[in-house]
């Protein structure tokens, strides 16, 4: 047994480790590069690129801090533990063995209940703080989550009827071969449908009233401070790029190298970002509305495309 | 008075009814000391420095001026600056212009809110000696007896120039490790409550806003 | 036109209310003066009858000489974009007036801030006791010009040693240009 831990699981816990780093570090360097653009298509020179990584290490080295209580705690911790869960069970480079996480047959049901789990412990963490604008923050959010949750859902449902595996590597694996294979030309309709939830994911604009400093001082991070915002902090950049790394698996082929899966991530990244440069807020109800009505319907069409065209 | 003593004396809260009493805490705030190993401190002074988070609390006219400083000419972005609404999460607060009776209440509440290494820039001719309203019956002639500040500037109104280089000098001051006006509050809070109470005479909030 | 109509009108109000001192400040602008007891009637017929439906202010002028307070109330009319300025003189001691809140809604606001800013009372008028603009006040209504704002604002918040100030017109004759000379 203990032979088997060190030959077997030690390995793969320091890969992860290492996997874990390099992803962070990415995140928050695409953030950086985004900030940028955006600061440039406006005018100005914007933020240096090591501005996140200073930002952290500010609110980390803050000395005085106030908490709540012992659930004041569970924000951040289950907002990182939701972060890491998801990134532990996706494949990050195919083919890689020392980059493949832990990922196992029927991972991809566990990384879409590990997005969620991020979000619950917010508003655990939230609620508890005692703030009134971080309970409206956390309803809105949380009111969007589960309206764009159903279109991604359906176009995972398609997919994983179309590929007859619930395994994110064995998905990977059926799209290599070129770029016809990827999913986004196979199965355009679901990549479709969940590239306009993945709108709503990352939490930008047009959907990003739950945390919009005009509409509500920050939402659900209104009283998480020093050492709490830290972790919240890592967590959006460590988590943004989990996500990115999702869907390039599931819908554009995966990567097979460093370099390919930096530039597919930060191409996926730019759609959600030039969509939010050209688009005014939603509301909250508008943006339930709209997550129900045309991307479901995509969803829909995407699992009865796949059943009539694919399989038949 | 020793740190000692400091624990043991809890704060009055007169100002509360019995049953608001047991929402808000009595314990009187302590100082911070910075970290003992140097290249630590010196590292997160630097942090601290090149990301000053400003609470966006305009208190008077002058903070009009903060308004050109984030567009495309002023740029101050590119420092580290950015604005956030909440004191929890900034550690600059810049009061721009007049601090009247009310306001200054609503700001000493802001300023305790705030963490850790927190620094204060007092932005035009008025809270460093009444300005243009000196002879006014309900704003304060000189800022620095309720709150402590870090850096003054003078103006009536300064120009965005003025603030960014004011701001690049309270840098200079952070990463020398000289601006500790949070501490310099915490040791001389009598002093500071006393002034604060002589002014604001319907103290309806607890002693300290933990 | 516009001038035959507010003449005609002025000539019925002197006649019915008993209006004094009308005196044409601007081409659309007229005051007149109107007695305590008649100032509610007389208002409530300009919104009424004549057009004045906008109220634009309540203010208050302090003749402390003549121990009065002048409220003015201002009255726009929107069809003959005419202003008429209703003056009503009341005691300064135990200051009193008519509320008119029930004219116009917004004229409550402006209620408060007399009985703030001068001690006049408006009996009727909603959330009178409030604070309006200053918390904890304690002493004599500010606006009233036995008051005297310097020594209160020093007593209270002190003077900033080493604080200077420079009459503009000699510092620049001075100080700034020497050499231009004369008086321009």
């Amino acid at each position: 047994m203990i032979s088997e831990a060190f030959t077997e699981w030690l390995p793969k816990v320091g890969n992860f480790s290492l996997t874990l780093l390099i992803v962070t570090f990415y995140g928050l360097l695409v953030g950086a590069a985004i900030e940028r653009i955006i600061a440039k298509v406006q005018g100005r020179i914007g933020i240096p690129y090591s501005q996140p990584f200073i930002n952290i290490a500010k609110t980390f080295f803050k000395r005085t801090a106030v908490s709540h209580g012992i659930m004041f705690y569970l924000g951040p911790v289950f907002r990182i533990a939701g972060g890491i869960g998801t990134l532990a069970f996706i494949p990050v480079i195919y083919g890689s063995e020392m980059f493949s996480n832990f990922s196992m047959a029927g991972d991809l049901f566990l990384v879409i209940y590990f997005m969620f789990f991020g979000q619950l412990g917010m508003a655990l963490g939230a609620g508890e703080s005692g703030h009134p604008y971080s309970a409206i923050g956390i309803a809105r959010g949380l009111s969007q989550m589960t309206a764009y949750e159903v279109p991604f859902a359906l176009a995972v449902i398609s997919i994983v009827i179309q590929y007859d595996t619930l395994s994110i590597t064995e998905i990977v694996a059926a799209q290599q071969g070129g770029w016809q294979n990827w999913t986004v030309i196979t199965n355009w309709v679901a990549t479709l449908a969940a590239m306009l939830a993945f709108l709503g994911m990352t939490g930008y604009s047009p959907f990003d009233i739950f945390l919009a400093p005009q509409e509500i001082p920050i939402g659900p991070p209104t009283e998480f401070h020093s050492a709490y915002l830290s972790f919240l902090q890592l967590n959006r950049a460590l988590f943004g790029a989990t996500k990115l790394v999702l869907f390039m698996n599931l819908f554009f082929g995966g990567a097979t190298g460093w370099p390919e899966l930096m530039i597919k991530t930060f191409l996926i990244y730019m759609v959600a970002i030039v969509v939010g440069v050209a688009f005014p807020r939603f509301r909250v109800d508008q943006g339930i509305r709209f997550f129900f009505k045309i991307p479901t319907l995509i969803g829909i069409m995407s699992i009865v495309y796949v059943q009539m065209v694919l399989t038949s | 008075m020793s740190k000692q003593q400091n624990k043991e004396v809890a704060l009055k809260n007169d100002g509360l009814s019995e049953e608001e009493k047991l929402y808000f805490s009595d314990a009187r705030p302590r100082p911070y000391e910075p970290y003992s190993i140097k290249a630590v401190e010196d590292f997160a002074n630097w942090a601290r420095a090149n990301s000053l988070w400003i609470l966006a609390f305009g208190t008077g006219c002058c903070s009009i001026e903060l308004r050109p400083l984030m567009t495309a000419r002023f740029d101050i972005s590119r420092f580290g600056v950015a604005g956030r609404p909440t004191p929890r999460q900034s550690s600059l607060f810049i009061i721009g212009g007049y601090v009247s009776v009310k306001t200054l209440k609503r700001i000493i509440r802001s300023y305790e809110q705030m963490q850790g290494p927190k620094f204060i820039i007092a932005l035009g001719s008025c809270p460093a000696n009444g300005g243009m309203y000196f002879d006014s019956y309900n704003t304060i002639n000189q800022f620095d007896l309720y709150l402590p500040v870090d850096m003054y500037i003078t103006g009536c109104m300064p120009r965005p120039e003025a603030l960014l280089s004011s701001i690049l000098e309270l840098q200079e001051d952070i990463k020398a490790g000289n601006c500790d006006g949070a501490n310099r509050y915490v040791n001389n809070l009598d002093w500071y409550k006393t002034n604060q109470k002589k002014v604001i005479k319907n103290w309806d909030m607890p002693d300290y806003n933990w | 036109m516009a001038n035959e109509l507010m003449n005609t009108m002025l000539n019925r109000l002197k006649t019915d209310f008993s209006v004094s001192d009308i005196s044409e400040r601007k081409p659309a602008l007229t005051t007149l003066k109107v007695a305590r007891e008649n100032a509610e009637r007389l208002i409530r017929e300009l919104r009424d009858r004549e057009g004045f439906t906008h109220l634009s202010f309540i203010t208050c002028i302090d003749y402390i000489e003549d121990g009065i307070f002048t409220l003015v109330y201002m009255l726009h009319n929107h069809d003959r974009n005419d202003t008429l300025g209703v003056e009503v003189d009341i005691s300064r001691d135990n200051a009193e007036m008519t509320s008119i809140h029930t004219l116009w809604a917004q004229a409550w606001t402006y209620q408060r801030e007399l009985r703030e800013m001068f001690g006049i009372n408006f009996p009727g008028s909603p959330r009178l006791e409030e604070d309006f603009c200053l918390e904890g006040w304690d002493d004599i209504p500010p606006m009233r010009r036995e008051f005297d704002t310097k020594k209160y604002s020093s007593e209270q918040f002190g003077h900033r040693e080493g604080r200077h100030s420079e009459q503009p017109r000699e510092h620049m004759k001075v100080t700034l240009y020497p050499t231009r000379g004369g008086d321009e």
